[in-house]
């Protein structure tokens, strides 16, 4: 009873270490973009929202954040489209070659970003693509898509295949099939990666920065403002991303865990 | 007698090298419930879903209505099944799982709902209407897949061993329920188990199923009392089979020589050879016992090894002094009378009449 309770008091105090190692500099970050001085230095100085207000009324900034937006809406549809199509044929289909087909699937995340930003910029300029918004969708959604599949295709693994059959044996075509049983179970599943993916977009910088030419997201604009001037501004952009990408993972968070929740034997 | 709904006509289906299915040849009746019977991997399930078009014969032809079936959708079958697994939707409420199938037709939704709330009300369930099916209790989600394939209103309804997940009183309910329907709607029933008493209280006719094959097509009773095979003898159990040389013909009675002795048989339809070796089987709720020796008549001598309770039945399991073994089945009240212990030496005996030959196959 005693060692175990010194134990969970040792265990307690790993585990806030564990999120103050992870999540210390981020919330400097954040403590510095309400700083008044320039420099990050303690002790702090006033409180002001300075760095705010100027982030906000630079133009440039809200262009990379719509851009940013469209890049990620639509790297998350895309990618979950391609995602779910994946997860369906591994569970609907066997075929030849269907364990070298999933492991090219999943492969593109093992790529380390700097090769994958590399190659997409040489082939992208090869075949007169590079440097337009389209060109960091197309990029990230073969980069999110195998997420997306991973995620559907739990999903998939926890349905009865009977289900499917029961659909058709009721009436229902394929296409109906797909529509009023695979997708309503799928549901909880395809949100997530919807999020999950939109996150993963938003954050990435290196392919971003490698193929967006002068179509720039968030990411490549904070590297712009770290390289231009030394100010809080980064911190506040920085805290606005960090608030955004944050939102989208718990989001898919709770669409996971909703469905992983709920009893799904019927 | 009743013109056939479904043909099977010289029906394969193989899955690569596996023939899971060899000839099937049967047909069946409209607004009968036929019981398809057979130890796991009989082929039972696969011949059902073939007649629901989820797996398409590798020869031969199925026709429903004289109509061939072969290259027919699924969903442009009138084939309702119900699942083992039950597979209702768990994404839909009670009502919405039986509307399904009339939603993919196209039906209306305010007839859609009336029909699915007319179902439910029959099947006794319709408080439950709005409630996620996780939240029914097992007997429950049966009745909303019966309400969901009867909503249908088909020809023909198909049942995949539906109470096998079921309590055991709950399965008689269920059987209660299910016969009563039948009788009421004059639906065909198709039904697929492995259990004898849910086939034999059930069903009109049985089909029992070994390896892919038909071992034997009969009324339950037929079934039960005129085994065709050692298979079916001993698939339906109870069964005392006897085997050996036929030793005398008369006209309609044969002598067969065994282990255990010389038994007067009769023939039958089934053709015996004289020198031939030859089976028959003995009911085991028509052999009589006694504790001395009956004089004439067919008999052996047996010890009585173990004693089974069902309820008022009692199984009494003996060994003859060639270590054959036999099974006598009765009334408690009446092994009572005899007041045996294990080891007891006791004389068994029955009408020549009760013996059964068997095809050899």
């Amino acid at each position: 009873m005693n060692q175990s309770r010194s134990l969970n008091v040792i265990l307690g105090i790993y585990v806030a270490m564990v999120f103050a190692f992870v999540f210390a500099p981020i919330i400097f970050s954040m403590i510095f973009s309400f700083n008044s001085q320039r420099f990050p230095t303690i002790p702090l100085g006033e409180f002001t929202t300075e760095w705010y207000a100027k982030i906000l009324a630079d133009p440039d900034v809200w262009e990379a954040a719509l851009n940013s937006l469209i890049v990620s809406c639509s790297t998350a549809v895309i990618a979950t489209f391609l995602g779910f199509c994946t997860a369906y044929s591994d569970f609907r289909y066997n075929f030849r070659f269907k364990g070298p087909y999933l492991a090219l699937i999943l492969l593109p995340p093992t790529i380390p970003l700097i090769i994958m930003a590399l190659a997409m910029l040489a082939w992208f300029s090869k075949i007169g693509m590079s440097g337009q918004l389209y060109s960091i969708i197309i990029a990230h959604s073969v980069l999110t898509a195998p997420f997306a599949m991973a995620v559907i295709r739990l999903r998939l693994n926890q349905m009865d295949p009977d289900l499917e059959s029961a659909g058709w044996n009721l009436g229902g075509s394929e296409w109906q099939t797909m529509r009023h049983v695979i997708i309503p179970f799928c549901k909880p599943a395809i949100f997530s990666a919807l999020f999950l993916t939109a996150a993963v977009s938003f954050d990435e910088f290196a392919v971003s920065w490698f193929v967006s030419g002068l179509n720039k997201t968030l990411p490549v604009i904070i590297l712009e403002i770290v390289q231009g001037n030394i100010d809080p501004q980064v911190n506040a952009i920085g805290t606005f991303v960090f608030l955004i990408s944050m939102t989208l993972v718990v989001l898919a968070q709770v669409f996971f865990a909703s469905r992983q929740m709920k009893s799904i034997k019927p | 007698m009743s013109k056939p709904l479904v043909v099977f006509d010289k029906v394969q289906k193989h899955f690569g090298n596996f023939v899971a299915v060899q000839e099937l040849d049967f047909e069946i009746r409209e607004g009968e419930f036929l019981a398809i019977m057979g130890p796991s991997g009989c082929g039972k399930t696969t011949t059902l879903r073939m007649l629901a078009g989820l797996e398409a014969p590798t020869h031969g032809e199925i026709r429903l209505n004289d109509r061939v079936m072969n290259d027919v959708a699924p969903h442009e079958r009138d084939t309702p099944l119900v699942w083992q697994s039950l597979a209702l939707f768990p994404f839909l409420t009670a009502r919405e799982n039986v509307e399904f199938g009339l939603k993919m037709r196209g039906v209306g939704k305010a007839e859609r709902k009336e029909r699915a709330i007319k179902w439910l009300d029959k099947m006794g369930i319709l408080e439950f209407e709005n409630r996620d099916i996780s939240t029914l209790s097992g007997g429950q989600k049966q009745r909303v897949a019966l309400a969901r394939s009867l909503v249908m209103e088909p020809q023909i309804l198909l049942l995949d061993e539906p109470l096998s997940a079921l309590d055991a009183h709950l399965v008689i309910r269920m059987q209660a329920v299910l016969t009563d329907l039948q009788r009421e709607l004059g639906i065909t029933f198709v039904y697929v188990t492995h259990s004898q008493s849910e086939a034999f209280a059930m069903a009109d006719r049985v089909i029992i199923m070994g390896k892919g094959e038909i071992a034997q097509i009969g009324s339950p009773k037929d079934i039960y009392r005129g085994p065709a095979n050692q298979f079916v003898a001993e698939f339906v159990g109870r069964n005392n089979i006897l085997s050996g040389k036929v030793a005398s013909l008369t006209e309609d009675t044969a002598r067969i020589a065994t282990s255990s002795g010389d038994f007067t048989v009769p023939t039958n339809e089934v053709r015996l050879i004289e020198g031939h070796t030859a089976s028959f089987v003995i009911s085991a709720d028509l052999v009589h016992i006694s504790l001395s020796d009956p004089d004439d008549g067919n008999k052996a001598q047996c010890k009585l090894i173990s004693e089974e309770f069902v309820g008022s039945m009692v199984t009494l399991f003996l060994e003859d002094a060639q270590g054959h073994e036999f099974k006598v089945q009765m009334q408690e009240r009446e092994l009572s009378k005899f007041d045996l212990k294990s080891g007891a030496e006791i004389w068994l005996s029955w009408d020549t009449a009760s013996a059964h030959v068997l095809n050899e196959t």
